[in-house]
């Protein structure tokens, strides 16, 4: 049992339950190295690459004998790189690959050569699937499709731990080993908690009923949903650990929220991290505070151009003791007495007001404002709620305001990657420019159900002006209402703009492409003047609106 | 003859409106519109279409074109290998291995012999005849899976893994539902079946008809139980229900909760669509030829030159120029994949 055969087992089912399954057998009966080994990968903690990826791929097109052009075809069928150079040198009836992968890693993700000497090896040796995810381990692009609440489920289940306590010891900077596995299998973990672990978040679920469903307001604590990064702020030993929901380390870039020592013996806040001026009423754009995320070392120009404040939302632990099974009310109560000696100590602390409502015809009226106090809607908590791991629905939900949104011509479409690969399934949009020229905005790919997706992708191929590689061009003819959470200016774009998650709301065979929005009204609706413009190399957050096309 | 093609001389086959046209026999192959003379490759929706006034087809797809297109449909059917003059000249149906009665077409004319595959695939077939290497001057070909990360594996492990999944569902007391095409695809796997079981298949209406089809042509498969006799209340457990991709995701899968759905295609060879969301599993089982099965069927045909139809012709056609040193272009014709 390696790791390639938990690979396959994984990757052939989309179940939960086959997955959850899989991993369980191979951490009861895997060795440790492979174990330990399996849980780094879902995790997400890849061996550091060695190999040129195209180094890789001269060798792959040398061994099928297939020209350059060819290749770049059957790659666009699979949009996967690795599986593309497998399948094209498959060997029939080849052998999967049954060797120990640690020790495969440990002689082939030593350099350069000892990558090619593998990959040729593999290539003459071992079945597609294996080569694949050899591949994928040198390249650095192996992905698990894992959750962590998969893997925990998993290791609950194979070493008879309860689940929170999974939970709690998945949470930090890890070292996952053989000794590790060793102690998870002995269940041995008196103090596995190095002094920075976070707490498993809470998260809310965005509210799917009427708002009065909730039962009485009285039983609910309302706040503003902020728009900024949640995190967790941590005071143990005297030393201060800042920790983002995605579980990344980020107290270098936040020099803002040390402290000098404390009377307490241990604090741990869940909060909101936002860019904030000082004096300021409402918190800057989401944009801004992303340019201090980017940074890895933050300058004292980064800190005045961009300074953040940690809004409180929650204390969960302080002087030692767990306070996560108390109710929220009594947890507040506490944030709110101790918030004084903390914002003494530090000046950019803030705690999240509860608003008062009445009403929920009174809260809906409130949060009607919520744009222009530049939040999401509200968060509602019960305030009997404890501070629960993970998702669960009932005691917090998010009701937010609807999203902006816009009508654009779609212009070009590019087949998918992975799970879509030959359909075309990531669209280009554009409005209409100062000239009546369109200019395009966004890319979006999601939000069509299947059936349209299939629809769409006929006509695609039917009304294909031209062919870029991958992307085709086409007739601007079909009209969409796209949403989307921000707007932001960009000089990088040529529409000067750059949206924040568009996603396709609905499909508007109803409207001609005459109809379309106009770019200088959606800046006029959307962009407040109020939004500095963010310069070029500040601004790798727009990813997902990137148009590289 | 319509307006649009216009051949030179050496053109036994064009592209014309209606579908491809043989001017010196007078008929089409596969007419999408509505002609006078019409063969037909097999009974797949893309390829037999009604409305034209009269069709050529191969004995053994009788049952299925009738189904298909009507009782009434005025069809003559030929044995593979038997030659017939049509206007000047001399066509004959050859096995293609795609389903049952599926045929190529050769047409000899003038010293010139063309073939039309239809589709075709390589692989063994309990269902039908298998594909026979018919030498000619040009090949239309298809090409719906022209790709080199296409090489199907041997139908024995793939139909192995299926039953090996349905035995794991049983276990958990989960019913399997199993999307096939109901032509072709659903009777090669009831075939195939018959290797590891004789335990009865459920089977959604759409293909008990074209089962019964095959059965009546001395196909042997698995037994079967159209789904609509059952009793409205019976409850199935650890059941194999057999149904078109289009009935996965629909109210009519409710009854059988719960349940696992896997698909069997062959695009399930690419990674990104076994994990598309709709499928707990994806099987690799096609009736069309991979990329080395139309690569070895180019090479024996000896055909000087390639014509390329359906899905990636384009990537065909110019590996056929640039690889192969052979002629190859393309037919930009209506033919689909929808029996994948
Ligand atoms: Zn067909
Ligand atoms: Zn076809």
């Amino acid at each position: 049992m390696n790791f390639v055969s938990l690979y396959r087992k994984l990757d052939s089912s989309n179940s939960t339950l086959d997955k959850i399954e899989a991993l369980r057998e191979h951490f009861l009966n895997a060795d440790v190295e492979e174990t330990a080994l399996a849980m780094r990968l879902i995790l997400g903690q890849l061996p550091p690459k060695k190999a040129k990826s195209a180094e890789l791929k001269a060798l792959a097109l040398d061994q099928a004998r297939i020209p350059e052009w060819l290749f770049a075809e059957a790659y666009s069928s699979t949009g996967d790189l690795a599986e593309t150079m497998a399948l094209i040198n498959a060997v029939p009836d080849a052998p999967p690959f049954t060797g120990s992968v640690p020790e495969w890693i440990k002689t082939h993700l030593r350099g350069a050569d000892e990558a090619l000497s593998g990959l040729r090896e593999a290539f003459s040796k071992w079945d597609s699937f294996s080569v694949m995810v050899l591949i994928k381990l040198l390249t650095g692009s192996l992905r698990v499709g894992v959750s962590r609440g998969i893997l925990i489920k998993a290791l609950a289940k194979a070493y008879e731990i309860p689940e929170a306590n999974i939970a709690h010891v998945l949470m930090g900077n890890l070292k996952i080993d053989a000794s590790f596995i060793g102690r998870l299998k002995m269940k041995d973990w008196a103090d596995p908690l190095d002094f920075s672990s976070p707490y498993p978040f809470a998260l809310a679920s965005p509210i799917d009923g009427e708002i009065e469903d909730l039962g009485p307001i009285t039983d609910w604590a309302i706040e503003w949903k902020w728009d900024g990064i949640r995190g967790q702020w941590i005071y143990r030993n005297e030393k201060v650990s800042l920790w983002s929901r995605g579980e990344e380390l980020i107290s270098d870039r936040f020099p803002e929220f040390a402290t000098r020592s404390l009377k307490f013996e241990s604090l741990v806040l869940d909060g909101e991290i936002l860019a904030w001026k000082p004096g300021a009423k409402e918190p800057s754009a989401f944009a801004l505070l992303q340019t201090r995320i980017a940074r890895k070392k933050v300058t004292e120009a980064d800190l005045k151009k961009a300074p953040a404040r940690f809004i409180a939302y929650d204390c969960v632990e302080k002087d030692g003791v767990d306070l996560r099974e108390l109710p929220f009310s009594e947890r507040r109560k506490i944030l709110e007495e101790l918030m004084p000696e903390l914002t003494a100590s530090i000046p950019a602390f803030g705690i999240s007001e509860i608003q008062n409502e009445e009403s929920w015809t009174s809260a809906k009226a409130s949060r009607a404002g919520s744009r222009e106090k530049r939040v999401e809607g509200f968060i509602l908590k019960r305030k009997s709620s404890p501070y629960f791991h993970g998702r669960k629905k009932g005691d917090w939900w998010k009701w937010k305001i609807d999203t902006m949104s816009l009508d654009a011509v779609m212009v070009y479409a590019q087949s998918g990657h992975g799970k879509r690969s030959n359909l075309f399934t990531d669209y280009t949009f554009a409005l209409r420019g100062a000239d009546d020229e369109l200019v395009p905005v966004a890319k979006a790919y999601s939000g069509l159900d299947q059936k349209e997706i299939m629809e769409l992708d006929r006509w695609i191929r039917a009304h294909t002006k031209e062919r870029f590689g991958p992307v085709r061009s086409v007739e601007p003819i079909q009209v969409f209402e796209l949403g989307f959470e921000g707007i932001a200016d960009s000089p990088r774009h040529k529409s000067g703009i750059a949206l924040r998650f568009p996603r396709i709301l609905r499909w508007r065979r109803d409207k001609p492409v005459s109809e379309i929005d106009r770019l200088d009204a959606i800046r006029e609706l959307y962009l407040k003047p109020d939004i500095e413009p963010v310069s070029r190399e500040e601004l790798p957050l727009f990813k997902s609106a990137n148009l590289d096309v | 003859m319509p307006e649009e093609a216009k051949p030179n001389q050496s053109e036994l086959v064009v592209l014309a409106k209606d579908g491809l046209y043989c001017e010196a026999g007078g008929f089409y192959i596969d007419p999408w519109g509505s002609v006078e003379t019409g063969i037909i490759t097999h009974g797949h929706g893309d390829h037999a279409h009604i409305g034209s006034q009269h069709y050529y087809a191969s004995r053994s797809s009788l049952g299925i074109l009738k189904t298909r297109m009507g009782e009434e449909t005025p069809i003559t059917t030929l044995a593979y290998g038997k030659v017939i003059r049509l206007g000047e000249t001399e066509v004959s149906l050859h096995p293609a291995g795609h389903i049952l009665g599926s045929a190529q077409v050769r047409i000899a004319h003038a010293g010139q012999v063309w073939v039309v595959s239809g589709d075709y695939k390589r692989d063994p077939d309990p269902t039908c005849a298998p594909f026979e290497v018919v030498e000619c001057d040009t090949f239309v070909t298809e090409a719906t899976f022209a790709s080199p990360v296409y090489h199907w594996p041997p139908i024995e492990n793939v139909v192995r893994e299926i039953h090996d999944w349905w035995m794991q569902n049983r276990a958990r007391g989960q019913n399997s539902i199993l999307c096939a095409y109901s032509l072709g695809k659903v009777q090669r796997v009831l075939a195939e079946l018959m290797r590891f079981t004789n335990e009865p298949v459920h089977l959604h209406g759409s293909a008990t008809r074209l089962v019964q089809v095959y059965r009546d042509e001395g196909v042997s498969m698995a037994p079967t139980i159209p789904v609509s006799e059952l009793d409205k209340k019976e409850k199935l457990k650890g059941a194999l229900i057999i149904a078109p991709p289009s009935a996965s995701g629909s109210t009519w899968t409710r009854r059988f909760e719960p349940y696992e759905v896997g698909f069997a295609s062959g695009w399930m060879q690419i990674r990104g669509n076994r994990r598309r969301k709709a499928y707990d599993r994806g099987f690799i089982v096609s009736d069309h030829a991979d990329w080395p099965s139309l690569l070895r069927t180019i090479e024996e045909t000896k055909a000087k030159r390639i014509i390329a139809t359906h899905g990636s012709s384009d990537i065909l056609a110019r590996y056929v120029r640039e690889e192969m040193g052979k002629e190859g272009i393309t037919f930009e014709t209506q033919f689909g994949e929808e029996d994948e």
